[in-house]
């Protein structure tokens, strides 16, 4: 049973989603979805424990039973198995969300689509991860868009469906590119799966076909992952859709995305092609820098709460790309990858604090009926629970010792400091006073402005709340117990690096 | 089949130029236009270069349909050259998706049309006021 985990992977929410069609009774499609991401989860939790005792060795599964040069081969190191747990781990608390109550899915009536198309966004999800052949990542991610696109256009506004449109037309480019790339890199080598492709580049690694094929897969990954000039369709893809589908994608989307990015710098291109030959990193650090701060600025002058927090996305994605640079080589040799540890770690992070902070948007919505902040008034005193939750999350998009979001801003300065980049280190503090303000916006009004009719209790209901608090309760836990997350982590850096080719030793934590 | 194999090798690069001209044709509609079907025609021709690109990488010069005839079964398969099936059968799969996504720009177009009346976008940018 357990060598079938891979596969269950993608097959379950693959299975589960026309199932939904048939269900069609509201309450009865939520409980079935979650009950397969809650299989799913089983799934991802057994694989992780799997690849842990491999010792740096991935599991690999050939997909109905065809070999590795004919069929399509599942592999699953430290990194997948780490990707696979966060996106599980984000669907079964956001499937649940509001389990009782209708209104939250997509539009009355119409939730067994919803659900059926929530479930395939997953299996896309979770083929992008496992998968170690590149057509099939494009295919999956293809999966992953076109069900997304659907989901966004249920937004309750009309303005959902142009933001849809906008979204369908910027992904199918980056899908194409990706393809594009992928083209290229099959005429060099001739085939598709990754670790032969690895194998076959070094020997065309001087060729400028090899650029141009990079050049394609990394703009088309950086549509998808929203790095800094290419991120125009998140922050309306995020403000319109449902409250429960933007905090599903803000949790995976685009860390599927970042995972494919790594892949691709790491397992496909190498550190040698990446680092040392075209210098990536000193193109990217800039980039994340300015998203980091374009991202934040952009946020504090944002009125409605959804949006606010898209922005702050695209500055979290800049943390995330960041770490990449921060990684300290000298030639292949590694001196130190804190920064990509905490580029990894943040990937986990920052899952668990958007998809919180977005499911308690959804709660405000569903009892106040709003997303613009200014009147947001008397939040904190009608809905103290939900309040409570919203400052822990807010706390650590911040970075407070304490929380998640201080562990990963702890590993990036790290990694800043021992690569010598100490004005990184300060712009990334100084980013997270910027996040204290937009932060700071929302809990001023919902605490201290009061509005003027009386203030009665209108606390979200418990379906909602418990997904939310575990959500809460994982982002304190995490904080303090850094080792967990941190030292899943650092395997996974380390299984990424070693597979980039890069030699450990002296100067290494 | 012959007219190919007499194609000078100078010559051997122009489907590229074919590939690379509707590409950035398509995706000049995409960005230029601001009509929402026009704009998933440009994303269509755009996809359809890509495919393009791919069949042709899998031609060979001479090369047959990679099928398996009876008569190679007995050891002349040895001087008959194949077209690589490979990048073909993919595009069969990227045409499924380019299907897909046109069908659901289409769908949002059509919903587009019934909530706003038009499928200009500057007019639907107008109506909404100024996103972003």
């Amino acid at each position: 049973m357990i060598t079938h985990f891979p596969s269950l992977l993608i097959v379950t929410p693959l299975i589960a989603a026309p199932i939904c069609l048939l269900l069609r009774n509201g309450t009865l499609v939520r409980i079935w979805a979650t009950l397969a991401a809650w299989a799913c989860l089983y799934f991802a939790w057994g694989i992780l424990g799997q690849v842990q005792g491999l010792d740096g060795e991935s599991i690999r599964y050939a997909m109905g039973g065809w070999e590795m040069p004919l069929g399509i081969e599942l592999k699953i190191d430290a990194a997948n198995a780490f990707v696979v747990l966060i996106i599980t781990g984000i669907a079964s608390v956001v499937f649940p969300f509001g389990l009782g109550h209708s209104g939250l899915s997509g539009p009355e009536g119409k939730e067994h689509l919803f659900y059926a198309a929530f479930l395939l966004c997953m299996c896309g999800l979770m083929g992008i991860a496992v998968t170690g052949d590149a057509f099939n990542v494009f295919v999956f991610l293809e999966i992953t868009s076109l069900s997304s696109y659907a989901l966004i256009s249920m937004g309750s506004s009309r303005r959902a469906l142009m933001a849809a449109y906008s979204y369908l037309i910027m992904g199918t480019i980056g899908g194409t590119f990706i393809l594009v790339g992928i083209g290229f890199v099959y005429a060099l080598t001739g085939t598709l799966n990754m670790v032969d492709i690895a194998e076959r580049l070094p020997s065309v690694i001087n060729s400028p076909t090899t650029i141009i094929a990079f050049g394609f897969l990394t703009l088309g990954v950086g549509i998808k992952l929203a790095i800094f000039p290419l991120y125009q369709w998140l922050p309306n893809a995020y403000s319109f859709a449902p409250s429960k589908v933007t905090a599903f994608l803000a949790g995976t989307a685009t860390k599927v995305s970042y995972y494919v990015l790594l892949r691709l710098f790491f397992s496909i291109f190498g550190i040698a092609f990446i680092f040392n030959k075209l210098g990536v990193q000193n193109i990217l650090m800039p980039l994340s820098l300015i998203a980091m701060f374009v991202g934040s600025i952009a946020a504090i002058y944002q009125t409605n709460a959804k949006r606010l927090f898209a922005y702050s996305s695209i500055a979290q994605i800049g943390y995330m790309t960041l770490g990449i640079c921060l990684l300290h080589l000298d030639g292949l040799k590694v001196l130190n990858y804190d920064g990509l540890t905490g580029g990894i770690v943040h990937l986990f992070n920052h899952a668990i604090m958007k998809s919180g902070l977005f499911l308690i948007i959804a709660c405000v919505v569903y009892r106040m009926g709003t997303v613009t902040i200014g009147e947001m008034k008397g939040f904190a005193y009608r809905m103290p629970w939900t309040f409570a939750a919203f400052v822990v999350a807010g706390l650590s998009i911040i970075g407070v010792p304490g929380t998640v979001g201080f562990v990963s801003k702890w590993y990036l300065v790290l990694g800043a400091v021992a690569g010598g980049h100490y004005v990184v280190a300060a712009l990334i503090l100084l980013s997270s006073l910027l996040a204290v303000v937009y932060v700071w916006k929302i809990i001023e009004v919902g605490y201290f402005q009061k509005p003027s009719e009386p203030i009665e209790k209108i606390e979200a209901p418990i379906t909602m709340l418990v997904p939310i608090w575990l959500l809460m309760f994982a982002a304190i836990f995490f904080g303090f117990a850094t080792e967990l997350t941190g030292g899943v982590a650092e395997t996974a850096a380390k299984t990424l690096l070693t597979a980039g080719g890069a030699i450990f030793g002296g100067g290494t934590p | 089949m012959i007219a190919l194999n007499e194609i000078p090798t100078e010559y051997g690069l122009w489907h590229y130029w074919v590939v690379v001209s509707l590409m950035m044709l398509g995706l000049y509609i995409v960005i230029a236009r601001d009509n929402l079907i026009k704009r998933i025609m440009g994303l269509n021709i755009f996809q359809a270069s890509v495919i393009m690109f791919y069949v042709a990488m899998g031609k060979v010069q001479g090369g047959e349909a990679p099928i398996w005839p009876l008569d190679t079964m007995e050891g002349h398969y040895q001087d008959r050259v194949f077209s690589n099936p490979v990048p073909h059968v993919l595009m069969l799969t990227a045409i499924v998706v380019g299907i897909a996504t046109t069908a659901l720009a289409l769908a949002l177009v059509v919903r587009i049309k019934e909530s706003y009346g038009t499928i200009e976008e500057d007019e639907i940018r107008e109506i909404d006021g100024s996103i972003s």
